[in-house]
């Protein structure tokens, strides 16, 4: 490992960084020990990259918007109900939708470790896993949600859920006025990631 | 937002969920060794919890990585004199590679202990 803290280019190669060799060896002696494929890791990496995002999520809630009876199932059971369209969650993980409604906004953090629901909302940004986000959130959810630049009414209450290894939270934003007659499909659109965790709301329509 | 940017494939507004691609490596890690049951994800979110609790100005990775390290010594998959010699091998390799070529663990490196 480099002693110097920096890398110096007059050895025939580059050194790579302690941390980068700490990930290699871990994964070549998994991978030579048979705990992990390595093109397995490629393509869960690539699918969390690039494939998942949060529009998974926005397709429940849009679905949620326009589907009463998709609603109602949500509400009782939302791991069953978001299964049921094809995103299943790691093994023992519980999906709660939390509804926001005009007497109650709901906010989502994980104060542990960042807990995130990745078959709906694909890796979670990066200040989700921040310290000043997982404190601040409990202690001083209207203060972080200005920040956000969402401003509620005098009358809603904030409620803020701290996710766990086993239960993981989807907010189901309001849905925004003036989307009479949208599809499912036009609606997802104006579903952002932050307004499923409850840092945000739904886009109007433009 | 407009409608035509709805079909482009999600972005973050934060910037990259991964800062570098060892962050990616170690995150699939982990959760391929769940899929595998080698632990459960509540022994993972201990694990991580405590490494984020023991340093909490440490970056969300490098706590990721140091929880993984952990977990799997702790399981047997692993020991640290293995662990703590192939860093020593990648070291090695990554500075006999010339720039450009992908580096590999050569077979022909002295066994670990050995020669160093």
């Amino acid at each position: 490992m480099p002693h110097d803290g920096h890398d110096h280019d007059d050895d025939a190669g580059a050194a790579l960084s302690p941390v980068a060799l700490r990930v290699k060896a871990l994964e070549s002696l998994l991978v030579e020990k048979g705990y992990v494929d390595p093109a397995a890791l490629d393509v869960l990496i690539e699918t969390y990259e690039t494939l998942i995002g949060p529009r998974n999520g926005a397709r429940v809630v849009a679905r949620a918007w326009t589907d009463p009876d998709f609603a109602d199932w949500l509400r009782r059971d939302a791991t069953a109900a978001i299964t049921s369209i094809g995103y299943a969650g790691r093994q023992g993980e519980h999906m709660v939708a939390l509804f926001n409604t005009p007497e109650t906004h709901n906010m989502v953090v994980c104060t542990l470790c960042s807990c995130y629901p990745w078959p709906v909302l694909g890796l979670p940004p990066v200040w989700y896993k921040s310290m000043p986000y997982r404190s601040r959130a409990v202690m001083e959810p209207r203060a972080v949600l200005a920040e956000f630049g969402v401003t509620l009414p005098e009358g809603t209450a904030v409620r803020v859920w701290d996710s766990t290894a086993e239960v993981r939270y989807l907010v189901i934003p309001q849905r925004p006025g003036g989307t009479e007659g949208w599809s499912a499909e036009q609606l997802a659109g104006l579903v952002t990631r932050d307004s499923m965790i409850g840092t945000g709301l739904a886009s109007s329509p433009a | 937002m407009k409608l035509s940017d709805l079909d482009s494939l999600p972005k973050d507004e934060s910037g990259p969920v991964f800062a570098e691609p060892w962050e990616a490596q170690a995150f699939a890690m982990a959760v391929k060794l769940n899929d595998a049951g080698v632990f459960t994800w509540s022994e993972w979110a201990e694990t991580l919890g405590a490494e984020i609790r023991a340093e909490p100005d440490r970056a969300y990775y490098d706590s990721w990585l140091a929880a993984l390290e952990r977990l799997v010594e702790a399981k047997g998959l692993i020991s640290t004199s293995e662990r703590l010699g192939r860093i020593q091998d990648w070291d090695a390799a990554a500075r006999a590679t010339p720039h450009g070529k992908p580096i590999e663990l050569s077979r022909s490196l002295p066994a670990r202990g050995t020669a160093r």
